[in-house]
């Protein structure tokens, strides 16, 4: 039977993950602060596979991918309230409504925005994040709840390791399968030379399109999983930097890399909170200081980033 | 049935007159060579016909539909195809995936069927492959498949851009200066591979090139260009002849 | 009567912003159009111009005059060690690469210049030279500021305009704006355009900034962010690439964020710009006085 049956490598690997980790955790050998840091940084690397698709493979440069990180974020919390669900079985629809939301939302604003050259596109889509986190820090005056500048609070912790991963095994091969298809060769051919890919039957502007939707759904599933991780959810979160650091793991683990946005986003996230044990307090804001300098140099010597379009066999990503 | 006929076909960038008032036409199973000085508008003319570019004023029409506005990724689909200029490969991907984006593009499946990896979409993508490295070896380039098209010498691509027309099974084609920058024996071979991708696809072509021994060899009829004007028209021993485009290539190298 | 007197005042302090705006919205302009690249860190290069004006005057007290040349100088300088540090190596290179870059820049001189061993992370209060006074026109009130900001707004603009028409530099920049290769062929030195280009730009910003300092007295290592944004969407508003787009584009952004901050409500003012910029980029991607040559 050949249904999803690429993934079932990917799957395995996924098990024997999950179970090494809860083996890690209930065995006390790891902290629940450690336990916490994983999950976020599995959840950030399903939001920077958006980006990903987004940018990497078809080449669409997103300054604002964060405002659909929060959008799952905020929507997906909103549901779970309106409809007081605090089980998993409950969560995986809010999960994909809140991820279909926002799928929809970067569709819609899409229509405009993705006909402009990269540059350009940066702004408008820089424009849109800000423009999102205005209106999340004005949210209580759509509902109190929303909690405005004040941030959002009460949310139910529902997203645990079991979740996390399951989530994972479902939608990284179902994006793997996606990249693998036709759909992933358009999207590549687009960022190779569109005007080629128009002259060769592509429809650019709906792959454009859909690779932009598709990259905000996983976005929104992520954040919605981030909402039901912390409990907690501030503006603040999902501003611009928020939306450098899946820049900056998309760039790093290599654009077009499925593998490579894993190993960045967990490399990432160690490295900040890394610091976060390491530096005294007062020295944290260094590291926006010197973050950009490595992305500058990154840039000068390997602009496409560590892993460019391989994938891992071994782990069940790559193609036979 | 005429392959493509163009009518008035008027385009003008800024204050430059690119194509004035262009009308010819192809029959079907043609070849008919499009040639003129540099920056005639040769290519703008190809430009025109497969949407690239918007006309001025003008008709265009493939197989007796009128194409004048047609969207440009609609082109494969009404059975036209193109190479370019300057090749524009696929760079970064492989060979055989260069052939097969206009394979896979016709009879595909959707994204969902993509996402689940449907035994359908299995199917269709085991079929593209399949035909994919067939033209591949009518190319000669079945060996280099999984080489990226970047990688390969200047022939080879030009031969690729050549076979990647050809995946999109079209019945125009438009080949625009296949042989710009190749040497004697490279234009030999090229000649051989158009000549024989004719026969076998019963091919109508419409032809941009400069090396007059090729298109000369090649065309049944030819139109010349100068300054986006048509100047003359006819069969490739009487074209030589004419005053007017022997003038127009004073001070080019006229090589037979 | 007093509607009318209202909204005439708005439309006052509309143009101060908006010639603000204009001014740094020069800077994207000339630099897009000699390299078709968005220098993200305009906008934190306004707000350097900011904190060193602010030097000038509150530590070391220099004369009026002379806060304007150091600002303007060393402004010019951080435009032109930017290029060449972080673009001119990239020139070559895909250009989303150099965007990264230029992004990259931005953030560095923020967080750079919040160190509290070099700037600081808190706002600081802009010290006028003056005291500030209001005249009375019949329905608006003009205040010294005001006087100042247009006054040396129209100067630079008209140092400007001569630069770039009536001098020989001036003529190299409109050429190497045209067509870059071409330029360079009739033995134009390109790198040495690039760099005035920058320099001039930028040293319009550093006057942005002084300005800036002196209409809203508090400034922020962050303060560039928003008014770079703003100045950037000015600038495409009235024509990328386009000198008179960019002061049209920067008086037009000003007064329509004043007005809905008078008449709609100040957090509704970011959004707006940014529906601004979507509708022009939908209905005119070429600008007010683009001619549909530049692709958007």
């Amino acid at each position: 039977m050949s249904f999803f049956a690429g993934a079932r490598r990917f799957i395995v690997c996924c098990a024997i993950a999950y179970v090494l980790l809860k083996a890690l955790f209930l065995t006390g050998l790891a902290t629940q602060y450690v336990e916490q840091i994983v999950l976020y940084a599995l959840v950030m690397i399903i939001a920077s596979l958006g980006l990903n698709v987004i940018y990497g493979y078809t080449g669409q440069f997103s300054l604002g991918h964060a405002a659909f990180y929060g959008i799952g974020a905020y929507a997906s919390a909103l549901l779970t309230h309106v409809f007081a669900i605090d089980s998993v079985p409950l969560f995986l629809p809010v999960l994909l409504v809140a991820g279909l939301f926002t799928a929809a939302v970067g569709g819609l604003i899409g229509l405009p925005i993705l006909k402009l050259r990269d540059d350009f596109l940066a702004i408008a889509t820089l424009g849109f994040g800000m423009l999102v986190r205005t209106l999340l820090d004005n949210s209580d005056r759509v509902a109190d709840l929303l909690g405005g500048s004040r941030g959002f609070i009460g949310i139910p912790r529902i997203t645990s390791l079991e979740l996390v991963f399951g989530v994972m095994a479902v939608l990284i091969p179902v994006t793997r399968n996606l990249i693998f298809s036709r759909y992933g060769l358009f999207w590549q051919c687009i960022k190779d030379d569109e005007l080629a890919s128009t002259a060769f039957g592509i429809d650019t502007g709906r792959m454009k399109s859909m690779a932009f939707t598709y990259g905000c759904f996983l976005a929104g599933v992520a954040g919605g999983l981030y909402a039901h991780l912390y409990t907690f959810l501030h503006p603040s979160n999902f501003d611009f930097l928020k939306s450098v650091d899946f820049l900056i793991i998309v760039i790093v683990g290599g654009m077009g890399s499925i593998t490579g946005t894993i190993i960045a986003g967990l490399l990432w996230v160690g490295f900040i909170e890394g610091l976060r044990i390491v530096l005294p307090s007062g020295m944290l804001e260094l590291r926006w200081v010197f973050i950009p300098i490595f992305l500058i140099i990154l840039m000068m010597l390997r602009p496409y980033g560590l892993i460019h379009r391989t994938e891992s066999r071994l782990l069940g990503i790559g193609r036979k | 049935m005429r392959a493509l006929e163009l009518t008035g076909l008027t385009k003008s960038f800024g204050g430059v007159r690119a194509v004035d008032d262009l009308s010819f036409h192809v029959d079907e199973h043609e070849t008919v060579g499009l040639i003129g000085p540099n920056g005639a508008g040769k290519t703008t003319v190809f430009n025109l016909i497969t949407g690239l570019t918007r006309p001025d004023a003008g008709r265009v029409e493939l197989f007796g539909k009128d194409v004048t506005h047609m969207v440009p990724f609609h082109a494969v689909h009404l059975g036209m195809a193109r190479t370019f200029q300057n090749i524009r490969l696929f760079g970064g991907l492989s060979v055989v995936k260069n052939v097969l984006v206009p394979i896979i593009g016709r009879d595909g499946y959707g994204p969902l069927a993509a996402a689940f990896e449907s035994a359908a979409s299995a199917r269709a993508e085991k079929a593209a492959l399949a035909r994919a490295l067939e033209i591949l070896d009518f190319f000669r380039l079945a060996a280099k498949a999984d080489r990226p098209a970047g990688s390969l010498p200047y022939g080879e691509q030009r031969r690729l851009d050549l076979a990647r027309a050809l995946a999109a099974r079209p019945r125009l084609l438009l080949i625009d200066e296949p042989g710009a920058g190749m040497n004697p024996k490279e234009i030999g071979d090229l000649l051989a591979d158009i000549s024989r991708v004719r026969e076998v696809f019963g091919l109508t072509i419409l032809l941009i090139e400069h090396q007059m021994g090729l298109v000369m060899n090649l065309s049944d009829r030819l139109v010349v260009l100068d300054f986006g004007e048509k100047i003359a028209e006819g069969p490739p021993a009487q074209v030589r002849k004419d005053k007017a485009v022997i003038e127009a290539y004073l001070g080019e190298e006229f090589t037979c | 009567m007093e509607f009318l007197a209202y909204t005439l005042q708005q439309v006052v302090n509309g143009l101060q912003l908006g010639a603000i705006y204009a001014l740094i919205a020069l800077g994207y302009t000339m630099v897009y159009g000699v390299l078709r690249l968005i220098n993200f860190a305009h906008g934190d290069i306004f707000m350097f111009g900011a904190f060193i004006a602010y030097y000038c005057i509150a530590k070391w007290q220099l004369p009026l005059g002379l806060v304007f040349v150091v600002t303007m100088a060393s402004t010019a300088a951080l435009g032109v060690l930017v290029e060449k540090i972080a673009y001119k190596p990239l020139r070559a290179a895909p250009n989303i690469s150099v965007l990264i870059t230029a992004v990259g820049v931005s953030l560095f001189l923020e967080y750079f210049l919040s160190l509290k061993s070099i700037f600081t992370p808190n706002y600081i209060a802009f010290p006028r030279p003056f005291d500030v006074e209001a005249y009375d026109l019949g329905p608006v009130a003009l205040t010294n500021i005001q006087i100042i900001v247009f006054g040396v707004t129209a100067v630079s603009l008209l140092l400007l305009y001569l630069l770039v028409y009536r001098t020989k530099h001036g003529r190299a920049m409109r050429a190497v704006s045209h067509n870059r290769e071409t330029a360079s062929l009739m033995g134009i030195n390109v790198d040495g355009v690039i760099s005035f280009t920058f320099a001039v730009g930028t040293a319009l910003a550093g006057i942005g900034g002084i300005l800036y300092g002196f209409a809203y007295p508090q400034i922020n290592v962050f303060m560039g962010i928003m008014p770079g944004i703003k100045s950037f969407i000015a600038a495409v508003l009235g024509g990328i690439g386009l000198v008179h787009g960019a002061v049209l584009g920067g008086l037009v952004i000003g007064v329509s964020e004043v007005f809905v901050s008078a008449f709609l409500s100040s957090t509704l003012r970011d959004g707006v710009i940014f529906i601004i910029l979507i509708l022009v980029l939908l209905l005119r991607p070429m600008g007010f006085f683009g001619k549909g040559r530049d692709k958007v």
